[in-house]
């Protein structure tokens, strides 16, 4: 079932390139480098380097032992990806394609973002290689996640906000790609999640596997054996995918949380696994919320960086293999999970990761205390504490 | 057999270049489209391209984003484009191509989609995302229903991709002629001469070869056609016309302006 580097990026059905014309030499152009460094020794090694030394890997696997308690039942593991330098995922991402796109000799790298956190992880990543920087950015998100707009702008990136059509993360890429097609000689397009064209699935993917191979090594070291069960939240999925990949062929279950939004049934929520169809966009066949007729759907989430109609394909295929169960949580389960882990860990999450929080809280109830559940924390929630405080104090007031 | 071959045949024994015009179905709105589409029957445009808009238009710059937007917001659907297309063909004979998103065809199903457009009217399609590699079940589904399928080069493909790319394409070759989204161009740069000519060093003469993405005026026009190319495709240049003229005003004014460009097509 792993598809180590499938042919044409075809994840069974999904995946592909579908794309304009222009944009063909850049993607084989990226696909040829890629293929030429990604087991270089060189290229690997300076990448450790700054793995190790910059973004602060390894992450701990942290036993969250108070939620444990709390909730009654498996143990809560987490992996502490919201410890990374820029706290988030994001960074081992962008170190590894913005060293690639140096070796391509690409001075120009351009990035969309949703929440902000791939937008500061490529701006870091950028300064600290000496690359020029811009950032694409939903307006809609641009003002419900400012801090991140003035840290992208302090780490000198220029921050574009995007008024066009739904003003999120679609709309952030779909204007990335506008300027790579504009700019397609000179530019490298840094793309955050495990979306896209053939090959950046795949490469975001397996720069997002080191998650995935310390979870191994540490559950192997700490409880012997490989975890019962992971959750990991999926926007796009690249922390999800990073996380599953490595633990594609163990004996564990695994679990990718969407955003439920306001609920399923509702046309407020980003949950593409569990209520979309297939179609194409952004360069890829995947699952996608959209109407009868292939329009693209507005989407929500109370967490900007799961607020994505597409989901990349290799999710697709391992939804549709069964091998990953995807499931969806609410809004207002993430802000409980959210408070939830602050007080009992005293460790405040991405409203993104408090998905998967929230639901192997639930999941953990039903297991036996011998199980073991690894959560992978991709992100902290310093920028979300402004997004926390107006939910609660709107859902009193509906409540009074 | 073909609508836009038979075209190209009239216009190469009269001596002439194509005028490809494009317009977004259902901007300004229906009744709009149609005045638009009666201009340019009567301003001598040879082949008219429609967009079914789409919601996330990736390979468009911002006056035919804008356009789709709008179109969408009134209620333009799948539906409505048929009956648009049914409509156009009561009056007029002139090639008709339709251009949108992969998805929107993938999603009713290639066959389904190219052969309900086929009936109402349309003869060629234009998918500015579908790439070559990609495109086995969309080229199958379209002839199966005898639909031309107008595939995009751009100054960047290789000469050996050209080739394959043409090998699919019928009716005309698309060569877009700017690193960019649709929109226009002040000037054009060297190496758009040098895409066209070499474009059509390629496929010597198995095909038309139509430019577009930035012509705008007859001046561009003439230097593009100068070069060599069969078709100049102009589309965002028509849409602001139709963004600022008051309805009862549309068919006239779109009348000269593609007069205007028309000229430009035919050597003296």
């Amino acid at each position: 079932m792993k598809l180590a580097y499938p042919k044409n990026g075809k994840f069974g059905e999904f995946g592909g390139r579908f794309i304009p014309e222009t944009l063909v030499p850049a993607v084989e152009e990226l696909e040829e480098a890629y293929l030429k460094f990604k087991d270089d020794s060189d290229f690997t090694s300076e990448l450790d380097y700054y793995l190790t030394h910059y973004a602060g890997r390894p992450t701990p696997l942290y036993f969250a032992k108070n939620l444990s308690k709390a909730v009654g039942g498996a143990k809560i593991y987490l992996k502490r990806e919201d410890l990374l330098h820029g706290g988030a995922h994001k960074i081992n991402n962008t170190l590894g394609q913005a060293l690639l796109a140096k070796r391509m000799k690409k001075k120009r790298i351009i990035a969309e973002t949703g929440a902000g956190q791939h937008g500061v992880a490529t701006a870091m990543a950028c300064a600290v290689l000496g690359l020029q920087s811009e950032v694409y950015m939903g307006y809609k998100d641009t003002q419900r996640q400012k801090l991140n707009v003035f840290r992208m702008k302090l780490l000198g990136t220029a921050v574009h906000p995007v008024k066009e059509g739904t003003q999120t993360l679609k709309d952030a890429i779909n204007e990335a790609i506008r300027d790579w097609i504009t700019n397609v000689k000179t530019t490298y397009y840094l793309l955050g999640s495990a979306v896209g064209p053939h090959p950046y699935p795949v490469m975001v993917r397996d720069f997002q596997s080191v998650i995935g191979k310390e979870i191994l090594t540490q559950m192997k070291e700490l409880e012997k054996k490989s975890p019962d069960s992971v959750v990991a939240c999926v926007g796009g999925g690249s922390n999800a995918i990073g996380t599953f990949y490595p633990l594609i062929d163990e004996d564990t279950d695994m679990f990718g949380i969407e955003a439920g939004g306001k609920g399923i049934k509702t046309e407020h929520h980003s949950a593409t696994l569990a209520v979309g169809s297939k179609g194409i966009l952004h360069g890829m066949l995947t699952y996608l919320l959209q109407d009868k007729e292939g329009q693209i759907s507005d989407t929500h989430s109370i967490a900007a960086g799961l607020d994505y109609p597409g989901v990349g394909p290799e999710h697709a295929y391992l939804k549709d293999a069964g091998r990953v169960k995807y499931d969806t949580v609410s809004d207002n389960d993430a802000v409980q999970g959210f408070l939830m882990l602050a007080k009992q860990e005293g460790i405040i999450p991405a409203l993104e990761s408090a998905h998967a929080v929230a639901y192997a809280m639930k999941m953990a109830k039903k297991m036996p205390k011998s199980k073991t559940i690894v959560i992978t924390l991709s992100g902290r929630g310093d920028k979300d504490v402004e997004v926390v405080e107006k939910y609660l104090s709107e859902n009193v007031k509906n409540k009074g | 057999m073909s609508r836009i071959k038979d075209k190209f045949q009239e216009l190469k024994r009269k001596k002439q270049k194509a005028l490809i015009a494009y317009l977004v179905a259902g901007y300004p709105n229906e009744k709009g489209t149609i005045s638009a589409v009666r201009g340019l029957v009567k301003g001598g445009a040879d082949i008219i391209e429609l967009g079914l808009p789409f919601s996330d238009p990736l390979a468009d710059g911002p006056v035919i984003q804008n356009a789709s937007y709008l179109a969408l917001r009134k209620g333009m659907n799948f539906e409505k484009f048929v009956s648009q297309v049914q409509r156009i063909r009561k009056e007029t004979q002139i090639p008709l191509v339709l251009m949108t998103y992969s998805n929107l065809l993938y999603r009713h199903g290639y066959d389904k989609f190219v052969s309900m457009v086929k009936e109402a009217g349309i003869d060629g399609l234009i998918l500015p995302d579908m790439a070559l590699e990609e495109s086995k079940d969309f080229v199958d589904a379209a002839h199966r229903n005898g639909i031309d399928t107008i595939f995009l080069i751009s100054p960047n493909t290789s000469p050996q991709r050209i080739r394959k790319i043409a090998d699919i394409s019928s009716g005309f070759l698309y060569l877009v002629s700017v690193f960019g989204t649709t929109g226009m161009q002040q000037q054009f740069q060297r190496y758009t001469s040098d895409a066209i000519k070499n474009a059509k060093k390629v496929i010597n003469g198995k095909i038309p070869l139509g430019v577009g993405f930035g012509v705008s005026n007859p001046d561009q026009a003439r230097v593009i056609l100068q070069n060599g190319a069969d078709a100049i495709i102009v589309g965002s240049a028509f849409l602001r016309i139709l963004e600022k003229t008051p309805h009862e005003k549309i068919e006239a004014k779109i009348m000269s302006f593609a007069k205007n460009l028309k000229k430009a097509t035919i050597s003296k």
